[in-house]
Protein backbone atom coordinates (compact mmCIF):
# COMPACT_ATOMS: atom_id res chain seq x y z
CA UNK A 1 0.00 0.00 0.00
CA UNK A 2 1.49 3.25 -1.10
CA UNK A 3 1.08 6.48 0.86
CA UNK A 4 2.28 8.60 -2.06
CA UNK A 5 0.06 11.55 -2.91
CA UNK A 6 -1.45 11.96 -6.35
CA UNK A 7 -1.94 15.07 -8.46
CA UNK A 8 -5.22 15.79 -10.30
CA UNK A 9 -3.50 14.48 -13.47
CA UNK A 10 -2.49 11.12 -11.99
CA UNK A 11 -5.03 9.08 -13.94
CA UNK A 12 -4.02 10.86 -17.15
CA UNK A 13 -0.35 9.98 -16.56
CA UNK A 14 -1.26 6.31 -16.08
CA UNK A 15 -3.49 6.30 -19.17
CA UNK A 16 -0.57 7.64 -21.23
CA UNK A 17 1.73 4.88 -19.99
CA UNK A 18 4.01 7.13 -17.96
CA UNK A 19 6.74 5.56 -15.88
CA UNK A 20 5.87 6.75 -12.38
CA UNK A 21 8.36 7.42 -9.56
CA UNK A 22 8.08 8.79 -6.04
CA UNK A 23 9.09 12.46 -5.93
CA UNK A 24 8.67 14.76 -2.91
CA UNK A 25 5.94 12.50 -1.54
CA UNK A 26 4.00 12.34 -4.82
CA UNK A 27 3.66 9.59 -7.42
CA UNK A 28 4.96 11.51 -10.45
CA UNK A 29 5.74 10.75 -14.13
CA UNK A 30 9.49 10.58 -14.76
CA UNK A 31 8.99 9.89 -18.46
CA UNK A 32 6.36 8.95 -21.03
CA UNK A 33 6.67 6.85 -24.17
CA UNK A 34 9.06 9.20 -25.96
CA UNK A 35 11.73 8.81 -23.27
CA UNK A 36 13.78 11.50 -21.58
CA UNK A 37 15.97 12.32 -24.58
CA UNK A 38 13.16 12.89 -27.10
CA UNK A 39 10.97 14.64 -24.52
CA UNK A 40 13.81 17.08 -23.83
CA UNK A 41 14.47 17.77 -27.52
CA UNK A 42 10.76 18.12 -28.27
CA UNK A 43 10.38 20.78 -25.57
CA UNK A 44 13.25 22.82 -27.05
CA UNK A 45 11.85 22.41 -30.59
CA UNK A 46 8.08 22.77 -30.04
CA UNK A 47 6.21 22.55 -26.74
CA UNK A 48 6.08 20.26 -23.74
CA UNK A 49 3.36 19.91 -21.10
CA UNK A 50 4.53 19.21 -17.54
CA UNK A 51 2.46 18.37 -14.45
CA UNK A 52 3.91 20.44 -11.62
CA UNK A 53 0.86 20.19 -9.38
CA UNK A 54 3.03 18.80 -6.58
CA UNK A 55 4.43 22.29 -6.05
CA UNK A 56 2.90 24.51 -3.39
CA UNK A 57 0.56 27.33 -4.45
CA UNK A 58 0.01 29.90 -1.73
CA UNK A 59 -2.01 33.11 -1.47
CA UNK A 60 -0.60 35.73 0.89
CA UNK A 61 -3.33 38.27 1.57
CA UNK A 62 -3.24 41.44 3.69
CA UNK A 63 -5.43 44.51 3.87
CA UNK A 64 -3.45 45.73 0.86
CA UNK A 65 -0.90 44.20 -1.49
CA UNK A 66 1.71 46.35 0.26
CA UNK A 67 0.90 44.80 3.65
CA UNK A 68 1.47 41.29 2.32
CA UNK A 69 4.57 42.38 0.40
CA UNK A 70 6.13 44.07 3.43
CA UNK A 71 5.48 40.98 5.52
CA UNK A 72 7.17 38.69 2.98
CA UNK A 73 10.13 41.05 2.67
CA UNK A 74 10.97 40.09 6.26
CA UNK A 75 11.63 36.53 5.02
CA UNK A 76 12.76 37.05 1.43
CA UNK A 77 15.54 39.44 0.24
CA UNK A 78 13.61 40.58 -2.82
CA UNK A 79 11.90 43.89 -3.70
CA UNK A 80 8.33 42.59 -3.38
CA UNK A 81 6.79 45.96 -2.53
CA UNK A 82 8.07 47.33 -5.84
CA UNK A 83 6.75 44.41 -7.86
CA UNK A 84 4.42 45.86 -10.49
CA UNK A 85 0.81 44.75 -10.85
CA UNK A 86 0.63 41.43 -12.74
CA UNK A 87 4.40 40.94 -12.59
CA UNK A 88 6.36 38.01 -11.17
CA UNK A 89 9.81 37.70 -9.57
CA UNK A 90 12.12 34.88 -8.49
CA UNK A 91 13.10 34.79 -4.83
CA UNK A 92 14.12 32.60 -1.89
CA UNK A 93 13.68 32.20 1.84
CA UNK A 94 16.98 32.81 3.63
CA UNK A 95 18.08 31.52 7.04
CA UNK A 96 20.06 33.12 9.87
CA UNK A 97 23.32 31.64 8.53
CA UNK A 98 22.74 33.34 5.18
CA UNK A 99 21.79 30.08 3.46
CA UNK A 100 18.71 29.35 1.35
CA UNK A 101 15.77 27.44 2.86
CA UNK A 102 13.81 27.28 -0.42
CA UNK A 103 13.49 29.13 -3.71
CA UNK A 104 10.17 30.33 -5.05
CA UNK A 105 8.23 32.55 -7.44
CA UNK A 106 6.29 35.61 -6.27
CA UNK A 107 3.58 37.40 -8.24
CA UNK A 108 1.64 40.61 -7.66
CA UNK A 109 -1.95 39.59 -8.38
CA UNK A 110 -3.55 42.84 -7.32
CA UNK A 111 -4.85 42.31 -3.80
CA UNK A 112 -2.46 39.48 -2.90
CA UNK A 113 0.94 37.93 -3.44
CA UNK A 114 0.76 34.55 -5.20
CA UNK A 115 3.67 32.35 -4.16
CA UNK A 116 4.79 29.06 -5.75
CA UNK A 117 7.21 26.96 -3.68
CA UNK A 118 8.94 23.60 -4.06
CA UNK A 119 6.96 20.48 -3.20
CA UNK A 120 9.50 19.09 -0.77
CA UNK A 121 9.63 22.35 1.21
CA UNK A 122 6.03 23.51 1.04
CA UNK A 123 4.92 22.43 4.51
CA UNK A 124 7.86 24.20 6.13
CA UNK A 125 7.49 27.24 3.88
CA UNK A 126 3.81 27.69 4.73
CA UNK A 127 4.48 27.24 8.46
CA UNK A 128 7.26 29.84 8.21
CA UNK A 129 5.02 32.37 6.48
CA UNK A 130 2.12 31.79 8.87
CA UNK A 131 4.37 32.19 11.92
CA UNK A 132 5.85 35.42 10.63
CA UNK A 133 2.81 37.07 9.04
CA UNK A 134 -0.40 35.94 10.70
CA UNK A 135 -2.80 37.25 11.91
CA UNK A 136 -2.30 40.63 10.16
CA UNK A 137 -1.65 38.86 6.86
CA UNK A 138 -3.21 35.48 6.02
CA UNK A 139 -1.33 32.65 4.35
CA UNK A 140 -3.52 30.12 2.52
CA UNK A 141 -2.31 27.03 0.70
CA UNK A 142 -4.34 26.45 -2.46
CA UNK A 143 -5.04 22.73 -2.49
CA UNK A 144 -7.88 22.63 -5.02
CA UNK A 145 -5.90 23.75 -8.05
CA UNK A 146 -3.49 21.88 -10.33
CA UNK A 147 -0.39 23.51 -11.80
CA UNK A 148 0.65 22.78 -15.39
CA UNK A 149 3.67 24.10 -17.26
CA UNK A 150 3.61 24.54 -21.02
CA UNK A 151 7.17 25.15 -22.18
CA UNK A 152 8.93 25.60 -25.49
CA UNK A 153 8.93 27.95 -28.49
CA UNK A 154 5.46 26.86 -29.71
CA UNK A 155 3.85 27.53 -26.31
CA UNK A 156 2.56 30.99 -27.22
CA UNK A 157 0.91 29.80 -30.40
CA UNK A 158 -0.65 26.83 -28.58
CA UNK A 159 -2.00 28.73 -25.58
CA UNK A 160 -3.24 31.63 -27.73
CA UNK A 161 -5.62 29.22 -29.47
CA UNK A 162 -7.43 28.98 -26.10
CA UNK A 163 -7.13 32.62 -25.05
CA UNK A 164 -5.58 35.19 -27.40
CA UNK A 165 -4.43 37.29 -24.44
CA UNK A 166 -1.69 34.69 -23.79
CA UNK A 167 0.24 36.13 -26.74
CA UNK A 168 0.30 39.62 -25.23
CA UNK A 169 2.01 38.54 -22.00
CA UNK A 170 5.74 39.26 -21.68
CA UNK A 171 8.29 37.14 -19.78
CA UNK A 172 7.38 37.19 -16.06
CA UNK A 173 3.93 38.70 -16.63
CA UNK A 174 0.97 37.11 -14.87
CA UNK A 175 -2.66 37.22 -15.98
CA UNK A 176 -6.02 35.60 -15.36
CA UNK A 177 -7.05 33.87 -18.57
CA UNK A 178 -10.04 31.80 -19.57
CA UNK A 179 -8.84 28.42 -20.82
CA UNK A 180 -11.48 25.89 -21.85
CA UNK A 181 -14.01 28.04 -20.04
CA UNK A 182 -12.24 27.91 -16.68
CA UNK A 183 -10.37 30.63 -14.83
CA UNK A 184 -6.63 30.08 -15.08
CA UNK A 185 -3.92 31.97 -13.21
CA UNK A 186 -1.13 32.11 -15.75
CA UNK A 187 2.46 33.33 -15.61
CA UNK A 188 4.82 33.58 -18.56
CA UNK A 189 7.71 31.77 -16.94
CA UNK A 190 9.04 28.29 -16.30
CA UNK A 191 11.98 26.07 -15.50
CA UNK A 192 13.40 25.06 -18.87
CA UNK A 193 15.13 28.17 -20.26
CA UNK A 194 12.46 28.28 -22.96
CA UNK A 195 9.52 30.59 -23.47
CA UNK A 196 6.40 29.21 -21.83
CA UNK A 197 3.70 29.43 -19.21
CA UNK A 198 2.79 28.07 -15.81
CA UNK A 199 -0.95 27.57 -15.51
CA UNK A 200 -2.92 27.19 -12.28
CA UNK A 201 -6.39 25.74 -12.87
CA UNK A 202 -9.12 24.18 -10.69
CA UNK A 203 -8.24 20.55 -10.00
CA UNK A 204 -11.48 19.24 -11.51
CA UNK A 205 -10.76 21.03 -14.81
CA UNK A 206 -7.09 20.10 -15.05
CA UNK A 207 -7.37 16.84 -16.97
CA UNK A 208 -9.66 18.34 -19.61
CA UNK A 209 -7.27 21.27 -20.11
CA UNK A 210 -4.26 18.95 -20.27
CA UNK A 211 -6.01 16.78 -22.87
CA UNK A 212 -6.91 19.87 -24.92
CA UNK A 213 -3.30 21.04 -24.89
CA UNK A 214 -2.00 17.54 -25.67
CA UNK A 215 -4.37 17.34 -28.64
CA UNK A 216 -2.37 20.12 -30.29
CA UNK A 217 0.10 18.48 -32.71
CA UNK A 218 3.03 20.52 -31.30
CA UNK A 219 2.51 19.42 -27.69
CA UNK A 220 3.88 16.28 -25.99
CA UNK A 221 3.68 15.23 -22.34
CA UNK A 222 7.05 15.65 -20.62
CA UNK A 223 8.18 13.96 -17.41
CA UNK A 224 10.41 14.93 -14.53
CA UNK A 225 13.47 13.38 -16.21
CA UNK A 226 13.47 15.88 -19.05
CA UNK A 227 12.41 18.65 -16.68
CA UNK A 228 15.71 18.06 -14.85
CA UNK A 229 17.91 17.94 -17.97
CA UNK A 230 16.18 21.04 -19.40
CA UNK A 231 16.71 23.11 -16.27
CA UNK A 232 20.31 21.89 -15.95
CA UNK A 233 21.18 23.03 -19.47
CA UNK A 234 19.42 26.32 -18.68
CA UNK A 235 21.71 26.76 -15.64
CA UNK A 236 18.75 26.86 -13.23
CA UNK A 237 19.22 25.72 -9.64
CA UNK A 238 17.50 22.65 -8.21
CA UNK A 239 16.74 23.17 -4.52
CA UNK A 240 18.46 20.55 -2.36
CA UNK A 241 21.25 20.15 -4.92
CA UNK A 242 22.56 23.45 -6.31
CA UNK A 243 21.19 25.55 -3.48
CA UNK A 244 20.44 24.50 0.07
CA UNK A 245 20.54 25.68 3.68
CA UNK A 246 24.34 26.05 3.51
CA UNK A 247 24.70 27.96 0.22
CA UNK A 248 24.31 31.73 0.27
CA UNK A 249 22.61 33.56 -2.61
CA UNK A 250 25.93 35.24 -3.42
CA UNK A 251 27.78 31.91 -3.60
CA UNK A 252 24.95 30.57 -5.76
CA UNK A 253 25.26 33.41 -8.26
CA UNK A 254 21.75 34.64 -7.39
CA UNK A 255 22.72 38.16 -6.31
CA UNK A 256 20.75 39.47 -9.32
CA UNK A 257 17.55 38.38 -7.55
CA UNK A 258 18.30 40.77 -4.63
CA UNK A 259 17.28 44.17 -5.97
CA UNK A 260 19.29 47.29 -5.01
CA UNK A 261 16.61 48.50 -2.63
CA UNK A 262 17.26 45.43 -0.41
CA UNK A 263 21.08 45.71 -0.55
CA UNK A 264 23.40 47.90 1.53
CA UNK A 265 22.44 51.56 1.14
CA UNK A 266 19.01 50.68 -0.29
CA UNK A 267 15.73 52.13 1.02
CA UNK A 268 14.72 48.76 2.54
CA UNK A 269 18.19 47.32 3.03
CA UNK A 270 18.38 44.05 4.95
CA UNK A 271 15.61 43.03 7.33
CA UNK A 272 15.61 39.37 6.20
CA UNK A 273 17.24 36.34 7.89
CA UNK A 274 21.00 36.25 7.42
CA UNK A 275 21.03 39.76 5.95
CA UNK A 276 24.30 40.80 7.64
CA UNK A 277 26.19 37.90 6.07
CA UNK A 278 24.52 38.13 2.67
CA UNK A 279 24.92 41.91 2.33
CA UNK A 280 28.57 41.61 3.42
CA UNK A 281 29.13 38.98 0.72
CA UNK A 282 27.51 41.19 -1.92
CA UNK A 283 30.06 43.92 -1.05
CA UNK A 284 33.11 41.73 -0.52
CA UNK A 285 32.53 38.55 -2.50
CA UNK A 286 32.22 34.95 -1.35
CA UNK A 287 34.95 32.32 -1.03
CA UNK A 288 33.16 29.88 -3.35
CA UNK A 289 30.91 30.23 -6.35
CA UNK A 290 28.47 28.15 -8.33
CA UNK A 291 29.79 27.58 -11.86
CA UNK A 292 28.92 25.66 -14.99
CA UNK A 293 31.19 22.72 -15.74
CA UNK A 294 31.61 21.05 -19.12
CA UNK A 295 33.22 17.59 -18.92
CA UNK A 296 35.64 17.10 -21.81
CA UNK A 297 34.90 13.43 -22.36
CA UNK A 298 31.58 11.63 -22.81
CA UNK A 299 31.22 10.47 -19.21
CA UNK A 300 28.48 12.31 -17.28
CA UNK A 301 29.63 13.64 -13.90
CA UNK A 302 26.82 13.88 -11.41
CA UNK A 303 25.98 15.27 -7.96
CA UNK A 304 28.73 14.74 -5.30
CA UNK A 305 31.66 14.19 -7.70
CA UNK A 306 34.63 15.96 -6.04
CA UNK A 307 36.56 18.55 -8.06
CA UNK A 308 40.33 19.11 -8.02
CA UNK A 309 42.54 21.82 -9.53
CA UNK A 310 45.09 19.29 -10.82
CA UNK A 311 45.28 15.61 -11.71
CA UNK A 312 47.50 14.92 -8.69
CA UNK A 313 46.39 17.48 -6.07
CA UNK A 314 45.42 16.19 -2.64
CA UNK A 315 42.43 18.22 -1.52
CA UNK A 316 39.27 18.96 -3.50
CA UNK A 317 38.51 22.59 -4.36
CA UNK A 318 34.84 21.98 -5.01
CA UNK A 319 31.98 19.56 -5.67
CA UNK A 320 29.48 18.94 -8.43
CA UNK A 321 25.90 19.58 -7.28
CA UNK A 322 24.01 18.65 -10.50
CA UNK A 323 25.18 16.85 -13.56
CA UNK A 324 24.15 14.56 -16.33
CA UNK A 325 23.76 14.34 -20.07
CA UNK A 326 22.48 17.42 -21.87
CA UNK A 327 20.50 16.26 -24.92
CA UNK A 328 20.60 19.69 -26.61
CA UNK A 329 24.29 20.17 -25.83
CA UNK A 330 24.85 16.60 -27.04
CA UNK A 331 27.18 15.74 -24.20
CA UNK A 332 27.60 15.83 -20.45
CA UNK A 333 26.96 19.05 -18.52
CA UNK A 334 27.25 19.84 -14.82
CA UNK A 335 27.26 22.60 -12.26
CA UNK A 336 28.81 22.85 -8.86
CA UNK A 337 30.65 24.94 -6.33
CA UNK A 338 34.36 25.76 -6.59
CA UNK A 339 36.71 27.97 -4.60
CA UNK A 340 36.44 31.47 -6.11
CA UNK A 341 40.01 31.50 -7.42
CA UNK A 342 39.07 28.54 -9.68
CA UNK A 343 35.74 29.99 -10.85
CA UNK A 344 36.91 31.86 -13.95
CA UNK A 345 35.39 30.59 -17.20
CA UNK A 346 37.94 28.56 -19.15
CA UNK A 347 39.67 27.12 -16.07
CA UNK A 348 40.41 23.39 -16.38
CA UNK A 349 39.46 21.34 -13.33
CA UNK A 350 39.30 17.59 -12.70
CA UNK A 351 36.38 15.54 -11.47
CA UNK A 352 37.15 12.27 -9.71
CA UNK A 353 34.96 9.57 -11.23
CA UNK A 354 35.38 5.87 -10.39
CA UNK A 355 38.94 6.53 -9.21
CA UNK A 356 40.00 8.50 -12.28
CA UNK A 357 40.44 12.25 -12.60
CA UNK A 358 38.75 13.48 -15.77
CA UNK A 359 39.07 17.06 -17.06
CA UNK A 360 36.23 19.54 -17.21
CA UNK A 361 36.13 23.23 -18.07
CA UNK A 362 34.53 26.00 -16.03
CA UNK A 363 31.87 27.38 -18.37
CA UNK A 364 29.51 30.35 -18.34
CA UNK A 365 25.88 29.41 -17.67
CA UNK A 366 23.48 28.70 -19.29
CA UNK A 367 24.73 25.91 -21.55
CA UNK A 368 21.87 26.58 -23.96
CA UNK A 369 20.82 30.19 -24.65
CA UNK A 370 17.66 31.36 -22.90
CA UNK A 371 14.71 31.82 -25.24
CA UNK A 372 12.40 34.11 -23.28
CA UNK A 373 9.79 36.52 -24.67
CA UNK A 374 11.13 39.81 -23.31
CA UNK B 1 21.29 -17.70 -25.77
CA UNK B 2 21.87 -17.67 -22.05
CA UNK B 3 20.80 -14.99 -19.61
CA UNK B 4 21.84 -13.67 -16.20
CA UNK B 5 19.69 -12.25 -13.42
CA UNK B 6 21.42 -8.94 -14.16
CA UNK B 7 19.66 -8.86 -17.55
CA UNK B 8 22.71 -9.75 -19.63
CA UNK B 9 22.55 -12.11 -22.59
CA UNK B 10 25.39 -14.40 -23.77
CA UNK B 11 25.60 -15.86 -27.24
CA UNK B 12 28.24 -18.45 -28.17
CA UNK B 13 30.62 -17.37 -30.94
CA UNK B 14 33.24 -20.14 -31.32
CA UNK B 15 35.03 -20.52 -28.00
CA UNK B 16 34.07 -17.02 -26.81
CA UNK B 17 30.72 -15.55 -25.74
CA UNK B 18 29.30 -12.26 -26.96
CA UNK B 19 27.66 -10.33 -24.09
CA UNK B 20 25.06 -7.59 -24.16
CA UNK B 21 22.04 -6.46 -22.18
CA UNK B 22 18.46 -7.41 -22.91
CA UNK B 23 15.74 -5.25 -24.39
CA UNK B 24 13.98 -5.43 -21.04
CA UNK B 25 17.07 -3.85 -19.45
CA UNK B 26 17.46 -1.09 -22.02
CA UNK B 27 13.76 -0.25 -21.73
CA UNK B 28 14.12 0.06 -17.98
CA UNK B 29 17.29 2.16 -18.25
CA UNK B 30 16.04 4.52 -20.95
CA UNK B 31 18.26 6.29 -23.48
CA UNK B 32 21.90 5.31 -22.93
CA UNK B 33 24.35 8.19 -23.29
CA UNK B 34 27.64 6.72 -22.07
CA UNK B 35 29.28 3.31 -22.03
CA UNK B 36 32.70 2.56 -20.55
CA UNK B 37 34.02 -0.82 -21.66
CA UNK B 38 36.75 -2.99 -20.11
CA UNK B 39 40.26 -3.31 -21.58
CA UNK B 40 40.80 -6.03 -24.17
CA UNK B 41 42.93 -8.74 -22.58
CA UNK B 42 41.69 -8.05 -19.06
CA UNK B 43 41.17 -11.06 -16.81
CA UNK B 44 37.88 -10.68 -14.98
CA UNK B 45 36.02 -12.60 -12.31
CA UNK B 46 32.31 -13.35 -12.20
CA UNK B 47 30.41 -10.41 -10.66
CA UNK B 48 33.26 -7.90 -11.18
CA UNK B 49 31.80 -4.57 -12.26
CA UNK B 50 33.44 -4.29 -15.66
CA UNK B 51 31.19 -1.98 -17.66
CA UNK B 52 29.72 1.38 -16.68
CA UNK B 53 26.57 2.44 -18.49
CA UNK B 54 24.75 5.71 -18.04
CA UNK B 55 21.32 6.76 -19.16
CA UNK B 56 20.20 10.39 -19.20
CA UNK B 57 19.20 10.01 -15.58
CA UNK B 58 21.45 7.48 -13.86
CA UNK B 59 24.60 5.39 -13.87
CA UNK B 60 24.68 1.61 -13.47
CA UNK B 61 27.21 -1.21 -13.69
CA UNK B 62 27.33 -4.39 -15.70
CA UNK B 63 29.04 -7.35 -14.08
CA UNK B 64 31.14 -10.06 -15.64
CA UNK B 65 28.76 -13.03 -16.11
CA UNK B 66 31.58 -15.61 -15.70
CA UNK B 67 35.32 -15.74 -14.99
CA UNK B 68 37.37 -15.20 -18.11
CA UNK B 69 39.35 -12.97 -20.43
CA UNK B 70 37.95 -10.04 -22.42
CA UNK B 71 38.84 -10.75 -26.06
CA UNK B 72 37.08 -7.88 -27.82
CA UNK B 73 34.93 -4.83 -26.99
CA UNK B 74 32.36 -3.01 -29.12
CA UNK B 75 34.04 0.33 -29.84
CA UNK B 76 31.05 1.35 -31.99
CA UNK B 77 28.92 1.19 -28.85
CA UNK B 78 31.32 3.44 -26.94
CA UNK B 79 31.02 5.96 -29.79
CA UNK B 80 27.23 5.63 -30.00
CA UNK B 81 25.66 4.24 -26.81
CA UNK B 82 22.18 4.49 -28.36
CA UNK B 83 22.98 1.26 -30.28
CA UNK B 84 22.14 -0.60 -27.07
CA UNK B 85 18.65 0.91 -27.19
CA UNK B 86 18.03 0.50 -30.91
CA UNK B 87 19.55 -2.97 -31.37
CA UNK B 88 20.22 -4.55 -27.97
CA UNK B 89 20.74 -8.09 -29.27
CA UNK B 90 22.75 -7.07 -32.34
CA UNK B 91 24.84 -3.95 -32.89
CA UNK B 92 24.42 -3.03 -29.23
CA UNK B 93 26.67 -5.85 -27.90
CA UNK B 94 29.16 -4.88 -25.19
CA UNK B 95 32.13 -7.28 -25.09
CA UNK B 96 33.33 -10.81 -25.87
CA UNK B 97 34.61 -13.01 -23.08
CA UNK B 98 36.52 -16.32 -23.18
CA UNK B 99 35.32 -18.25 -20.11
CA UNK B 100 38.05 -19.84 -17.99
CA UNK B 101 35.58 -22.18 -16.29
CA UNK B 102 32.83 -23.21 -18.69
CA UNK B 103 30.94 -24.96 -15.87
CA UNK B 104 29.86 -21.50 -14.68
CA UNK B 105 27.73 -21.25 -17.83
CA UNK B 106 25.56 -24.06 -16.51
CA UNK B 107 24.26 -21.75 -13.78
CA UNK B 108 22.84 -19.26 -16.26
CA UNK B 109 19.21 -19.11 -17.39
CA UNK B 110 17.78 -20.18 -20.72
CA UNK B 111 15.31 -17.97 -22.55
CA UNK B 112 12.22 -19.51 -20.95
CA UNK B 113 13.62 -19.03 -17.45
CA UNK B 114 14.61 -15.43 -18.26
CA UNK B 115 11.18 -14.61 -19.66
CA UNK B 116 9.65 -16.02 -16.48
CA UNK B 117 11.97 -13.79 -14.42
CA UNK B 118 10.92 -10.58 -16.13
CA UNK B 119 7.29 -11.63 -16.18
Amino acid sequence: MSDLRQTPLHALHLSMGAKMVPFAGYDMPVQYGLGVMKEHLHTRAKAGLFDVSHMGQVIVLGNTFAAAARGLEGLIPVDILGLGLNRQRYGFFTNDAGGIDDDLMLANRGDHVFVVVNAACKTADIARMKAALEPAVTVTEITDRALLALQGPASEQVLATLDARAAHMAFMDVATLSLNGVEAWVSRSGYTGEDGYEISVPADAAEALARTLLDHPDVEAIGLGARDSLRLEAGLCLYGHDIDTTTSPVEAGLTWAIQKTRRGGGDRSGGFPGSAKILHQIENGASRKRVGLLPEGRAPMRDSVPLFDAEDSADPIGTITSGGFGPTVGGPVAMGYVATQHATAGTTLYGELRGKRLPLTVTKLPFTPANFKR
Amino acid sequence: MKYTEEHEWLRADGDVYVVGITEHATTQLGDLVFVELPDVGASVSKDDEIVVIESVKAASDIMAPVDGEITEVNTDLADDPSLANSDPLGKGWFFKIKPSDTSQLDGLMDEAAYNALIG
